[in-house]
C-alpha cells in the first residue's frame, strides 16, 4: 500500500500544470473566479483546447480517442484542472452518451457520433427524467412506436440541462408498453432539429432558467438511431447512471472550494476586531469538513484504482455521490455563514458577464445564497441520495 | 401555567388568517413582489385599519399592548403566507427604536403615524465589518453647531427604498467596537448626501446599502441621550429577532404541511412516496424540530413579557434564535429534498418558504452567533 505519487506521476503532474498555465484561457478563468455563469462558447472553446491536446476524454478507451491514463493520472488531471478553476467538461456527450455508444453502439454509430463528441463539434443533452418518473425512472412514459424505418416519439422529458444549446438529445423511451417496466425501454439518439421538439425553460429558486422541459410531439426518429437492442435500453441506462454518479462526487472541486473558504474566512471580520478563521467555532466547522473531504478523497481514489478504462464503477460509486454532494452542500452552508448579511441581496445581474455597475457586497458574497439554494439540487439529481442509499442496501449490503 | 392564547390573541390570529385567506395566496404574493413598490400599499392601509400596526406598541404609546406574545401570534401567521409588507422594518424595528429612545415629542410626531400606516421607517444599524455586532459602529456623526455631520455606510437596510425616515446608529464618541458612544439619529431618506443602492433580498424584501456622505442632521433629530443608544438598540434588535423566529415557526409549519401533502400525492414505484418508512421518519424529525422550535419561541416571548433582568431577556432570545436556526436548516432542507426537483423550482411555494427561513436564520445573528452569545450571558 502506497499513496505517494511516483516520479512518473509527478512528472505528469508538471506536464498538466504547464499545459493549464499555457492553454487555459484567462477570460474563462476570470469568469470562474468571479462566479460569472459560463455560456456555450466558453465550454466549447475550452473543450476544443483539451481535444487538440488529446485530453478531452480521459474515460474513453484509447481506440476511440481516450488518453490511456491510469486512475492516478486521471485523478491528477482533474485535481489540477479544479485547482486553476478550469470547468469540468459538459458531461452529457463526453461522459454520458459516449460510454453507452462505445460500449453498446454499432460500428456505424461509433464512427458517426464519437468523433464529433470528442471534438466538441456536437452538443448533447439528456432525456431521462419525466414529470412523473424521477426516482422511479423506469416508470417513464414517453413512447416510441415503430412505423416502418422510424419510431414516432411522444412524451415529455424534464430537468434537461443546456437543452437550449443542444444539437442532439439521448432519450429513454418506452417501446413495449406491455412488458415489465424495465423491460420495455429503448435508448434513442434524437436530432434536436427534428420537427415536433419544443423546449420550455424551468426557472429555479435562484431565479435562473437553468433547466428545461422537452416536449416531443410525433417526432420521427430513424430506427438506425437506436443504440443496442430494442427493449434493452434500461441495461444501457444503468451503465450511464453509474458513470454519472462518480462524475458528480466533485471531490477535487470541493477541495479547491475548501481552500477558498479558508482564504475568505481569514479576510472576513468577526465583528469583534478579529477574523472568522480565528473564531474557534467556525474554525472547528471548517476543520470537520476538511477532514470529511479528505476521507472522501481517499474513497474516490480507491474507487478509481479499482476501475479500468472505460468500465463503469460498481455500486460503491453511490457512496461517492452521497458523501460528495453532502460535502459540497456543507461547503455552501459555511460560505453562507461567512457572508452573513452580505448573502441576502438578490443581484443576479452581477454574475452576468455584461454587468458594468457597482457591485453590492464584498467580493462575490451576493452569489452565496444563490449557490446555496441552487446546490440543493445536488442531493436530488443523478439519482437522489435516497435512491443511492437504496442501491447500497440492495447491491452492497444484500438487504 | 397556561399556554393557551387569550381571547384577544385569538381574535388577532383570526384576523390575520382571514386576511391571508382572502388576499394572500401564492399567486397574489407573486404579483405583489413584481409591483413597483415590492409590497402592497393597499394592504398596508388595511393592516392599519385592522389595528395590526399597533401590536408592537405599549398602551402608554397608545398601542395594542406591546406584548411579545401578541407579536408572536401575528408574526407566525405572517410567516405561513410569507407576507412581504414591511411590518418588521417599520413597526417592530423603526417604531421600536422610537418607542424606546424617543422623547414625548418625538414619539407623538412619529408613532401615531406609524400606527395609522402613513409613516414608513427603516433602521440602518448593521455595517459590513461589524457582522452581527450592533455595537460595531464605524459610521460617524461629528457635532457641527446644532447639527451632526454623518459619514459612513450601512448594509442591508430593510425597507430603505420605501421609508420616509431612516433611524441610523452613529458613533459620536469612542472606538469602533465600544458599546458606549453609539447614538441614534432620525434622518430623512431624501436628505442631501444619503445614497441608496437598492435591491430586493433573496426572499423578496426591499432593501438597500445606504451611504452617508456629509449628511447634515439637526441635533434635535437625535433619539435619546448622546452616546447612550446601544442598550435600546440591543433590546429592539432582540425583539425583532424574536419576531422573525415566530415568523419562522409559521413558515416551517407550512413547509411541513406541504411536504406531508406532497408525499401523499407523489407516486413512484407504484405507491405514494409517503408510504416509505425512510421518508416517514424524516417527516417525523421535521415535526419534532417544528415543535421544539415553537416551544422555545414561546418561552422567549413569555420571558420578554415578564418583568425580570434584561440579561435574561437576551439569553432567552439567543436561545430561541439559535434553536430555531437549527430547526430552519433541517426543516427547510428536508422539505426541499422530499419534494425532489420540483422543490427547487420558482413555480412552487416550497422553494420560497425555504428562502425566507434561510434569510431568517441569517438575519440578526445566525445560529453560531446566538449560541456563543447565549454561552457568554
Amino acid at each position: 500500500m502506497n499513496a505517494a505519487f511516483t516520479a512518473e506521476e509527478l512528472e505528469f503532474q508538471q506536464e498538466v500544470r504547464q499545459f493549464l498555465e499555457a492553454e487555459f484561457p484567462a477570460d474563462i478563468k476570470n469568469k470562474v473566479d468571479r462566479h460569472i455563469r459560463l455560456v456555450k462558447d466558453d465550454y466549447v472553446r475550452w473543450q476544443k483546447i483539451l481535444y487538440n491536446r488529446g485530453w478531452a476524454a480521459p474515460n474513453w478507451p484509447v481506440e476511440h480517442g481516450g488518453t490511456g491514463w491510469t486512475p492516478v493520472q486521471k485523478y491528477i488531471f482533474s485535481s489540477e484542472c479544479a485547482r486553476v478553476g478550469a470547468p469540468e467538461t459538459v458531461p452529457f456527450g463526453l461522459k454520458m452518451v459516449a460510454p453507452v455508444i462505445f460500449t453498446y453502439g454499432s460500428e456505424e454509430q461509433k464512427q458517426r457520433f464519437l468523433p464529433d463528441i470528442l471534438a466538441s463539434n456536437v452538443w448533447w443533452c439528456q432525456g431521462y427524467s419525466e414529470p412523473n418518473a424521477g426516482s422511479d425512472l423506469a416508470s417513464l412514459k414517453t413512447t416510441a412506436v415503430r412505423e416502418g424505418d422510424h419510431y414516432i416519439v411522444n412524451g415529455t422529458k424534464t430537468w434537461n440541462t443546456f437543452g437550449q444549446y443542444a444539437d442532439w438529445i439521448f432519450c429513454l423511451v418506452r417501446t413495449d408498453p406491455s412488458a415489465k417496466k424495465q423491460e420495455g425501454i429503448s435508448f434513442l439518439l434524437i436530432d434536436m432539429k427534428t420537427p415536433g421538439i419544443t423546449l420550455s425553460p424551468i426557472v429555479l429558486i435562484d431565479g435562473q432558467p437553468e433547466v428545461n422541459e422537452v416536449h416531443f410531439q410525433d417526432v420521427r426518429v430513424p430506427v438506425d438511431n437506436r443504440v443496442g437492442e430494442e427493449n434493452e435500453g434500461w441495461t444501457y441506462a444503468k451503465v450511464l447512471l453509474t458513470h454519472e454518479r462518480t462524475n458528480i462526487a466533485g471531490v477535487p472541486h470541493s477541495r479547491v472550494r475548501m481552500g477558498k473558504l479558508r482564504e475568505l474566512a481569514a479576510k472576513t471580520p468577526d465583528g469583534n476586531g478579529g477574523n472568522m478563521l480565528e473564531d474557534p467555532v467556525f474554525a472547528q466547522r471548517v476543520a470537520e469538513l476538511e477532514i470529511q473531504i479528505w476521507a472522501l478523497e481517499y474513497a474516490e481514489l480507491r474507487t478509481l484504482a479499482a476501475v479500468s478504462t472505460g468500465k463503469a464503477p460498481g455500486p460503491e460509486s453511490s457512496i461517492l455521490k452521497i458523501a460528495g454532494t453532502e460535502a459540497a452542500q456543507h461547503l455552501d452552508e459555511l460560505f453562507m455563514q461567512l457572508a452573513a448579511w452580505q448573502s441576502l441581496p438578490y443581484v443576479p445581474e452581477q454574475f452576468e458577464d455584461s454587468f458594468k455597475g457597482r457591485a453590492v457586497g464584498t467580493e462575490a458574497s451576493a452569489v452565496t445564497a444563490l449557490e446555496y439554494f441552487n446546490n440543493r439540487k445536488q442531493s436530488i439529481y443523478g439519482g437522489s441520495n435516497e435512491i443511492q442509499k437504496n442501491i447500497i442496501c440492495k447491491a452492497v449490503l444484500g438487504l | 401555567m397556561d399556554f393557551s392564547y387569550s381571547e384577544e390573541q385569538q381574535m388577532l390570529q383570526d384576523s390575520v388568517q382571514k386576511f391571508v385567506q382572502r388576499h394572500y395566496d401564492f399567486d397574489a404574493r407573486r404579483k405583489i413582489l413584481a409591483s413597483a413598490d415590492g409590497f402592497s400599499q393597499e394592504h398596508w392601509q388595511l393592516f392599519a385599519e385592522l389595528g395590526w400596526l399597533t401590536v408592537p406598541f405599549s398602551t402608554e404609546d397608545d398601542g395594542f399592548g406591546g406584548l411579545a406574545t401578541d407579536l408572536m401570534v401575528v408574526m407566525e401567521e405572517f410567516g405561513k403566507a410569507m407576507l412581504v409588507e414591511p411590518f418588521l422594518a417599520t413597526a417592530v424595528l423603526g417604531g421600536g427604536l422610537i418607542s424606546e429612545l424617543g422623547s414625548g415629542e418625538q414619539k407623538a410626531a412619529a408613532l401615531p403615524a406609524v400606527m395609522d400606516g402613513s409613516l414608513q421607517l427603516a433602521s440602518a444599524l448593521a455595517e459590513t465589518n461589524g457582522r452581527y455586532n450592533m455595537a460595531s459602529v464605524a459610521t460617524t456623526a461629528q457635532r457641527d453647531g446644532d447639527h451632526y455631520l454623518v459619514n459612513g455606510a450601512k448594509t442591508l437596510v430593510l425597507n430603505a427604498p420605501g421609508a420616509h425616515r431612516l433611524l441610523v446608529s452613529v458613533r459620536t464618541s469612542g472606538e469602533v467596537l465600544d458599546c458606549s458612544g453609539v447614538s441614534l439619529l432620525a434622518v430623512d431618506r431624501g436628505a442631501e448626501g444619503v445614497h441608496l443602492q437598492t435591491y430586493a433580498t433573496v426572499d423578496g424584501f426591499q432593501a438597500a446599502e445606504v451611504t452617508f456622505d456629509n449628511v447634515r442632521v439637526p441635533v434635535a433629530e437625535r433619539l435619546g441621550a448622546e452616546g447612550a443608544a446601544f442598550p435600546a438598540i440591543e433590546t429592539v434588535v432582540d425583539r425583532a429577532s424574536l419576531a422573525i423566529c415566530a415568523e419562522a415557526i409559521g413558515a416551517m409549519d407550512s413547509l411541513l404541511t406541504k411536504t406531508v401533502e406532497y408525499t401523499r400525492i407523489r407516486r413512484q414505484f407504484g405507491t405514494p412516496i409517503a408510504a416509505f418508512q425512510a421518508l416517514q421518519h424524516r417527516m417525523a424529525d421535521m415535526f419534532i424540530e417544528c415543535q421544539l422550535a415553537r416551544s422555545i419561541v414561546m418561552m422567549a416571548a413569555m420571558t420578554l413579557d415578564s418583568d425580570i433582568d434584561p440579561r435574561q431577556h437576551q439569553k432567552a432570545v439567543s436561545a430561541a434564535k439559535s434553536r430555531v436556526g437549527r430547526a430552519i436548516r433541517k426543516v427547510g432542507q428536508e422539505a426541499v429534498q422530499l419534494h425532489g426537483g420540483i422543490g427547487i423550482t420558482d413555480e412552487l411555494d416550497v422553494g420560497h418558504l425555504f428562502k425566507r427561513v434561510t434569510a431568517i436564520e441569517t438575519m440578526f445573528g445566525n445560529t453560531d452567533f446566538h449560541t456563543a452569545r447565549f454561552a457568554r450571558l
